[in-house]
């Protein structure tokens, strides 16, 4: 086991790399002008644009100048220093600022998919083909079908302004019940994927052999479920959340600007729209790690589930 | 965006009722007695920068704006008047002589001087130090002489200490509203404490900043999340009547807006598009409306053959049927626009354009055939900015109207457009719009319409209206300059280098805890009058 994790960190330092060089060679290639776009619909001086040019060396174009960039970019990456946002900013700071209210917001929404997910997907599986196996089944669908895009506004309208029993929006640094409306609403696509994860996988342990044969050893019902079936379905089910759990990091961008909430994403939409290349590649890096960390954290946790699994 | 508020408001009789609405009731706020201990929340985003020379945005000029108090304000025929200024006289306009008043501190206790401003407009005016507001210095003397990559001087020749609380301005040329620049954000002081050695900015210092407005900082610029000031008691001006302002930072006007129907939120300055057709049931009279200096036109790529016959662009004019589209397209959150300057200045006259912007398609199509106008028309514009459904029904309204094919282009962002547009590449007519920097004719006629203007993309010259346009800046007097700058638009009207499509409006709203909310040409609160309701 340990020589496994040791191997996939060194894969995972070849990964990152790998990652921030496509990441700056899409942010290099894809970028216009972005002291104009700093600018908005303003003139830009030619001091100004002379200014920024130098300080970002934005001059320097085509294949040198982007493996020069570049290579300043990694030097000072590695010596801990993340650079400056086009405002000026030093982006580890913005970072700092970001990620504990991403990690947050992260953390209910998992916990929301785990706690609500996976009780009602073994219910739905135990008790197949009943009203409430099919209703749960048509919430999903409903709630897969409906983009965060919609439900996020649309939540934010119900239970904020009209009902107002959460706060509308969370702002910087929330209390957890300023969260927990955003965290539901992140939380609930995952929820429904894990519901019917959970419930198949549920369904079709309940029918394996050694089900059968707990039984006929006369083990009370509890402890088949719980014990034998349980732990065999998660495995697909740790595998989704593991996953997810990057996604939702990152993937908060619809959620974090309905509510306000000045994380991660909030800060990865602004840094694209405005074109905010070392900023955009700072959070990408970052997100990279976690996207690493959490897939070596699911196949650790295969081991624990499933002890035939041996990475040796 | 810029500059300093004109508080009520005559030009447009609109957003006058609306006003005069809102002040009579405005919610439960109207009536009930103001709460002078409490603080308003107020919207913004994330400013960019929040030193004054560079700040050249809405967000940090409004936080700008209760930190300083600039030298001059504008009145309700846009004229300034002094403020933190005593006087501000010159013989010649050339040499403007400053005198300051006394009793003005900075919030750490430091005197306001002649030495206060010189430092800071040194400071901004230098090239190396990259100051986005840098341009306004342009005109006083010595200013190339702090250009380029390694300057000649540190310092603006046109700057003189005369006394403690007195100080000169020497121009490089006669400019007869030097006055009304001074009302922008870029010519507030700076004090000793802003200095870590002359003319190198204190690090820090922009995190919070030391002003000499009716409030002082609050802690530190918490960045993504909020700016907050309070009270500075010992401001000798006009005193606010709110203890307090929190400037929450959004990223995005919806969630401000939901924050503002549940009173999490006092001010939004402005309501997002997606809820301008619901603000008038949501907010009731708490959704008020106010001029802005913004002009919004399509421009016509001059260069290009076929749009060459001042003909081909009026008759295009004349096919667009404005009142149409401010009125389903915009919901009556801008104004249809006739002239080439914005209602909020002085010398502003009503339907400059003439004959060629009233809808008149059976006139606009025989025009446009007698004048050979191309049979198809491209109009672009960037995409990220929510202007496709108005291109549409332009386009449509020039398909129905001429005869001709029309398309829109979507340019990913503004700045590929300009890229494409500098470039002379054939985008067809292409949507621009201007915001004024301060409130002059002058500050729409130089920079859209003069041979060299920095937004002039459309190559359209006049030798003849730079003349005027000349003339009228160094004019010896405002009435005079006036005079001069109407006499250029006139030209405008017969070359029609742009089609003027609407004057923009602030329409912004309130929570029930607010009343007296007023915002200025330049899309900022008025600080001074806002009161929480208790």
């Amino acid at each position: 086991m340990f020589r496994f994790i040791v191997r996939r960190l060194l894969q995972m330092v070849v990964a990152f790399f790998g990652t921030t060089l496509i990441v700056y060679a899409l942010m290099f290639a894809g970028q216009g002008d972005p002291i104009q776009a700093l600018a908005g619909e303003r003139p830009v001086t030619a001091a100004q644009r002379a200014y920024l040019t130098e300080k970002y060396h934005l001059d320097a174009t085509g294949f040198g100048g982007f493996f020069y960039r570049y290579f300043d970019y990694l030097s000072n990456l590695l010596r801990g220093d993340l650079g400056e946002s086009l405002t000026g900013r030093p982006i580890g700071e913005i970072l700092a600022n970001a990620w504990p209210v991403t990690i947050k917001l992260a953390l209910i929404a998992i916990a929301v998919a785990v706690i609500f997910g996976v009780t009602a997907g073994v219910l739905a599986g135990i008790r197949r083909g009943s009203i409430f196996d099919n209703s749960t089944l048509l919430l999903t669908l409903l709630v897969l079908g409906i983009p965060t895009i919609v439900l996020a506004p649309l939540a934010q309208y119900l239970l904020g302004v009209k009902w107002q029993l959460f706060p509308a929006t969370s702002g910087a640094d929330p209390s957890f019940y300023a969260l927990l409306l955003p965290g539901i609403v992140l939380g609930s696509l995952s929820l429904a994927t894990a519901l019917r994860l959970t419930r198949t996988s549920v369904a079709e342990n309940l029918r394996a052999d050694y089900v059968r044969t707990a039984r006929s050893k006369g083990l009370p019902r509890r402890r088949v479920v719980t014990v034998h079936v349980l732990r065999n379905s998660l495995i697909p089910v740790i595998t989704f959340l593991g996953v997810e759990l990057g996604n939702l990091m990152s993937g908060a961008i619809i959620t974090e600007g309905v509510f306000n909430i000045p994380g991660v994403g909030f800060n990865l939409f602004r840094a694209i729209r405005t074109e905010d290349g070392p900023l955009v590649v700072g959070i990408v890096s970052v997100l990279v790690v976690v996207y690493l960390v959490s897939n070596l954290v699911v196949d650790v946790l295969y081991a624990v589930l499933d002890p035939r699994i041996r990475y040796e | 965006m810029r500059v300093r508020r004109l508080a009520a408001w005559t030009a447009l009789p609109l957003a006058v009722t609306l006003g005069l609405v809102a002040c009579g009731s405005g919610g439960n706020g109207g009536s009930g007695e103001s709460d002078p201990n409490a603080a308003v929340r107020i919207e913004i985003a994330e400013p960019q920068h929040l030193v004054p020379t560079n700040t050249n945005e809405t967000s940090g000029s409004q936080v700008l704006s209760a930190l300083f108090s600039p030298l001059v304000d504008y009145d309700e025929a846009h004229k300034p008047y002094e403020v933190a200024a005593e006087s501000i006289t010159s013989e010649d306009n050339t040499t403007w002589t400053v005198k300051l008043k006394d009793g003005y501190t900075f919030h750490n206790g430091e005197d306001v001087t002649a030495d206060s401003y010189i430092d800071a407009w040194n400071y901004g005016a230098y090239a190396p130090n990259g100051q986005n507001s840098s341009y306004f210095f342009e005109k006083i003397a010595g200013f190339d002489d702090l250009q380029g990559e390694t300057p000649k001087a540190t310092t603006l020749s046109g700057l003189k200490k005369v006394d403690d609380h007195t100080f000169t301005v020497t121009l490089s040329q006669p400019y007869s509203e030097f006055k009304s620049i001074l009302g922008y954000t870029a010519f507030y002081p700076l004090p000793k404490a802003a200095f870590s050695a002359p003319g190198v900015l204190a690090e820090g210092y922009e995190q919070a900043p030391i002003g000499q407005g009716p409030f002082k900082m609050k802690g530190t610029w918490q960045h993504d999340a909020k700016v907050e000031v309070e009270r500075y008691d010992a401001f000798p001006g006009e005193q606010p009547k709110v203890a307090g302002v929190e400037f929450r930072i959004y990223q995005q006007l919806t969630a401000a807006y939901a924050d503002v129907l549940s009173d999490n939120l006092d001010v939004i300055k402005t309501i997002p598009t997606e809820n301008l057709s619901t603000a008038a049931v949501d907010l009731g009279d708490r959704f008020l409306q106010s001029p802005a200096s913004s002009l919004h036109f399509l421009a016509f790529p001059t260069f290009q053959e076929e749009f060459s016959n001042p003909d081909v662009r009026k008759a295009i004019s004349m096919a667009i049927d404005r009142d149409e589209i401010t009125k389903s397209i915009f919901k009556d959150s801008q104004q249809p626009a006739r002239s080439f300057v914005s209602p909020v200045v002085a010398g502003y006259r009503d339907n400059t354009v003439g004959a060629a912007g009233e809808f008149d398609p059976a006139k606009a199509k025989e025009l446009y055939e007698s004048a050979g106008g191309p049979s198809k028309i491209t109009l672009s514009y960037n995409g990220d900015g929510g202007h496709k459904d108005w291109i549409d029904a332009t386009c449509n309204q020039l398909k129905a109207n001429l005869g001709v094919d029309c398309v829109g282009n979507a340019e990913p962002k503004f700045a590929d457009l300009l890229t494409k547009v500098k470039a002379k590449q054939p985008v067809g007519l292409f949507r621009m719009g201007w915001i004024m920097d301060y409130p002059s004719m002058e500050n729409y006629l130089g920079p859209l319409y003069s041979s060299n203007g920095s937004s002039n993309y459309y190559g359209y010259s006049n030798p003849e209206f730079d003349k005027l346009l000349a003339e009228g800046v160094s004019a010896p007097s405002e009435e005079e300059a006036i005079k001069k700058y109407q006499a250029a638009e006139d030209l405008l009207a017969q070359d029609m280098p742009v089609v003027p499509l609407r004057f923009g409006q602030n329409n912004f709203g309130h929570s029930t805890k607010v009343k007296n909310v007023e915002v200025d040409l330049f899309d900022r609160v008025d600080l001074v009058k806002i009161e929480v309701v208790k």
